[in-house]
């Protein structure tokens, strides 16, 4: 279709509300943990007004991977893993949009582990939630990075024999800028989880613990006082978040753990980095059309 | 140089058409440079060339050869056999003596050679000349021999009568760079060199070629392909390095910030391709590309660009395979893999440029492509174009530049992500949408709004979708030029980098009496209808091909051919040496298949 010609007129910028930001019905199982985690991302977008058309929403493969549908702005739904990656080319060419990944354990850490690293290394500008269910929901209950040892599951009916990772020390050891632990049973606190995220200059990631009703309730009761667990805060008069090493050690024990920011610094983002240096190869060009540019280049090569 | 008669002593340099010369040594002792100076002085002085190298696949060196055809005329080939050796070592002199002509001639450095090394055979004219004392001496007592190969440069230079002038200016601009000693050595070595009487031996001169319409310039294929896709519009992209494909996104890396874009360096080919395929959902033409191994792990993604309909560039510069194979060696391994190494139907375009300056033109030609039919666009290049310089006609970029553009305009209310009855659109982040929907990019199958579709007719209906935009190219891609007769016994089709040996074995058999015609196919998916009535012009079709002849007997592109047409008279003639073809092997090998009945 072309859009050159007859291009309509652009609509008047309109409040962006809920009701504008949702799309399709969400397909989760009912009760899943993923709705809660939509829900407050509703709320966090209403909260920040972005233009309605730079909001892009990316996902890999998983029932959590499913957001970008729910969502009605740009999105794209990508491949198991590779959602990183595939953000930090939309994060690093196009500086007006905002970019939000989403996705499950094993997306992020199994099959998506080693991108993680590198995203968070190179501090990409964007922010990624992963919905942490312990367990492979899509595929229908397989044994996950994060599931704990004794889980019971379709590829360890006696129980899983390997240790499981550690989010929060993976995520430490990423060089991630903005690490924070939430609960999707704990919307007050998600919110402000997914907003100090947003506003963060950087990589930015969230573990979110989010329950699969369907292959394993009851994994995060530990943590839900209303089933009898505690939610316990870091607090922040006594937890420096620039601390990496309080950071781990306060990562060391994750069952259930504390929830919060545990680490956040500024680094430059690979993209003013790279900013940086089309700025300075480009002043010593002194202003030349971008032909001759290339003209001077094959005159060179006479 | 095979019309020249032995040398003689007379003092007028005999003049000629062409010449093979084979710098035989180490990788570390810079021959690839000087071949490099020959190549560029030919694109200077309105020659043509061609070269030809060989590194190991080790860093720390090894034997390596360069050679240089030079010519007057059309040079297409690297040339079959040499006519001037010039061995370092010993073992050079042993590996390559082989390579060089009866009656031809051989300089060899005295310092690792003496005369009962040496092999009479074959009417070979010996010269040793004391490479390493004489640049030692010449440079100033250092005990480093580095310089010896400007020493051998000024010697060529004046056993072929070159312009000095015009080679000491290429030299002078490369070493210029450099601190000035790095010169003032490599110029005493030249002069030396120059200088240095190399007895009884005959000088020769090449006959003046055409004088160029316009500007030449001498690069490799890689070099061409990077600056061809800088003229598409390319701005964006992500890559992991593997030879013979890392100097592509080398220059990228440091040309693109010139232009105000960035090429990144991935974790692995996996994270390369999605980010291409990230900034190209983002609106930008961008590009990745690889060798074999690393075309490999981007199938799952390029499935997806196929489904999801992302325009994308994929360079695939092809060695020798399978797994790490032959990392240095040229094949032509990957076709089947270009067309359909991804699981599921997942159309793509696919194309192969000729020579080095097509690198540039396909190049263009895939940007156009890609945007066109929105799908990806793989290019398989191959190890001989990536690093053999040619010299060409310079591009016109008046007439080729593509600017850039990212279109951010708002889109209508009626706006379908994936049309049915329209090539896809897709609109970038930052688009507005007048209808207040939102497009989402899909590797589920869809609907025309993008929504998961598992209904039977609509994978029908996208398949087709998919399937159809190549079913147009199809009828848009011009017949391949025929060189040689239209209709006769044998129709040589090839594709890649094996463009100027076909052409040359086709000349070399029309002229000793054969009816014989040949193509070449630039677009391998698809291909150009008609190709079938083309084909019933000859009594045989010889697809020549460096890839393996398989299970049934045929080559990677005759298997396609034979699978479309149905036509039995396609035959192969294939080699897996990892070398690119002889003249004489192709000759061969059609003429065998000439002779069946
Ligand atoms: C390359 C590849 N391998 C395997 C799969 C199958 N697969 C889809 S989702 C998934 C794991 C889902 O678990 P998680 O990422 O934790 O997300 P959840 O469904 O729990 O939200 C797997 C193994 C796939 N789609 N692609
Ligand atoms: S299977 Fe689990 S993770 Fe998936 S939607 Fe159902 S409850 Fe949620």
């Amino acid at each position: 279709m072309s859009t050159a010609i007859d291009t309509p007129a652009a609509p008047a910028t309109e409040k962006l509300t809920k009701k504008a930001l949702t799309a399709d019905h969400p397909t989760w199982c009912p009760g899943c943990g993923d709705f809660a985690v939509l829900n407050i991302f509703y709320r966090v977008l209403e909260k920040l007004q972005y233009p309605h058309e730079n909001i892009v929403c990316v996902a890999g493969i998983g029932c959590s991977s499913r957001f970008p549908y729910f969502m009605n702005t740009h999105g794209i739904h990508f491949i198991h893993g590779r959602a990183l990656p595939l953000a930090t080319g939309i994060s690093l060419s196009r500086p007006d949009v905002h970019v939000f990944v989403f996705g499950g354990d094993g997306d992020g850490f199994s099959i998506g582990g080693n991108h993680l690293n590198h995203a968070a290394r190179k501090n990409i500008k964007l922010t990624y939630v992963i919905m942490d269910n312990f367990v492979y929901g899509l595929t229908k209950k397989q044994t996950s990075p994060t599931s704990p040892i004794g889980f019971k599951s379709k590829t360890d009916p006696t129980g899983s024999i390997d240790r499981p990772i550690n989010p929060m020390r993976q995520l430490l050891a990423s060089g991630a800028t903005f690490i924070a632990r939430t609960h999707a049973a704990q919307v007050k606190h998600m919110e402000a989880m997914f907003e100090r995220a947003i506003l963060h200059d950087g990589f930015s990631v969230v573990e979110c613990l989010s329950e699969c009703v369907m292959f394993y309730s009851g994994a995060f009761d530990d943590s839900t006082p209303r089933k009898g667990g505690t939610y316990e805060l870091i607090d922040e008069t006594q937890h420096d978040v620039t601390d990496e090493t309080a950071a781990f050690k306060m990562a060391e024990n994750l069952a259930p753990g504390k929830f919060g920011v545990y680490y956040q610094v500024n680094r430059p983002t690979k993209n003013a980095l790279e900013q940086k240096w089309i700025d300075e190869t480009q002043s010593k060009l002194g202003g030349v059309s971008q032909k001759e540019i290339l003209k001077k280049r094959f005159e060179a090569m006479r | 140089m095979s019309s020249v008669s032995a040398p003689s002593s007379s003092s007028a340099p005999t003049s000629l058409r062409n010449a093979v010369i084979r710098f035989a040594g180490n990788s570390q002792d810079g021959i690839q440079s000087i071949g490099g100076f020959l190549a560029r002085l030919a694109g200077r002085t309105a020659q043509e060339v061609m070269t030809y190298m060989t590194i190991p696949s080790t860093i720390s060196g090894g034997p390596s050869i360069f050679q240089v055809h030079l010519g007057s005329g059309e040079v297409l080939h690297e040339g079959d056999e040499a006519d001037v050796l010039v061995a370092f070592y010993k073992h050079s002199y042993q590996n390559h003596i082989g390579s060089l002509r009866k009656g031809g001639i051989c300089f060899y450095d005295t310092a690792d050679m003496t005369a009962e090394d040496l092999n009479h055979d074959r009417g070979i004219i010996h010269i040793g000349v004391p490479f390493t004392s004489a640049t030692v001496e010449a440079v100033g007592g250092s005990t480093r021999d580095r310089g010896k190969n400007m020493f051998v440069l000024g010697m060529v230079c004046a056993v072929f009568n070159l312009d000095k002038e015009k080679l000491v200016g290429i030299v002078s601009r490369q070493f210029g760079r450099k601190d000035e000693s790095v010169l003032r050595n490599a110029l005493l070595a030249f002069d030396a060199g120059f200088a240095y009487q190399v007895g009884d031996v005959e000088k020769f001169s090449f006959v003046p070629g055409e004088a160029p319409g316009s500007h030449r310039i001498s690069a490799d294929g890689n070099q061409m392909m990077t600056l061809g896709l800088i003229a598409a519009g390319v701005r964006y992209g992500s890559a992991y390095p593997i030879t013979p494909w890392s100097s592509i996104m080398e220059t990228l890396r440091v040309e693109l910030p010139k232009y105000g874009g960035i090429y990144v360096q991935a974790e692995d080919e996996l994270a390369a391709v999605a980010m291409t395929i990230g900034a190209a959902f983002a609106g930008h033409l961008a590009i990745t590309g690889s060798a074999g191994p690393g075309l490999s792990l981007k199938m799952e993604a390029l499935g997806y660009a196929s489904m999801a309909e992302i325009p994308l560039i994929v360079v695939n510069v092809q060695r020798g395979g399978p797994s790490t194979g032959l990392p240095t060696s040229v094949e032509q391994s990957d076709l089947m893999q270009a067309i359909y190494g991804s699981h599921g139907d997942s159309p793509r375009i696919v194309l192969a440029p000729k020579d080095v300056e097509d690198c540039f033109y396909i190049a263009l030609e895939a940007g156009k492509l890609a945007k066109k039919y929105s799908c990806p666009v793989i290019i398989l290049s191959d190890q001989a174009l990536s690093s053999r310089i040619e010299a060409f006609e310079e591009p016109d970029l008046d007439k080729h530049w593509v600017e850039p553009e990212l279109d951010l305009a708002t889109r209508p209310a009626d706006f379908k992500p994936y049309p049915l009855d329209a090539i896809t659109r897709h609109a970038p982040p930052g688009a507005k949408m007048a209808g207040g929907k939102y497009p989402i990019a899909t590797g589920l199958e869809h609907d025309e709004m993008g929504h998961p579709s598992g209904s039977p007719k609509m994978h029908t209906l996208m398949t087709a979708k998919r399937r159809n935009k190549l079913v147009q190219l199809s009828k848009e891609l011009p017949l391949p030029e025929i060189h040689g007769d239209t209709t006769g016994d044998a129709l040589v089709v090839g594709w890649g980098s094996t463009f100027g040996p076909i052409k040359e074995s086709v000349t070399r058999m029309r002229s000793e009496g054969h009816k014989v015609g040949a193509i070449h196919l630039r677009h391998l998916h698809p291909m150009p209808a008609g190709l079938g009535d083309l084909f019933k012009q000859y009594k045989h079709v010889v697809c020549v091909e460096m890839n393996d002849s398989g299970l049934y007997g045929y080559g990677q592109l005759a298997t396609l051919l034979r699978a479309s047409l149905a036509d039995p008279r396609i035959q192969s003639v294939c080699k897996t040496d990892g070398l690119a073809f002889r003249i004489r092997e192709i000759v061969t090998g059609v003429e065998k298949i000439m002779t069946q009945a």
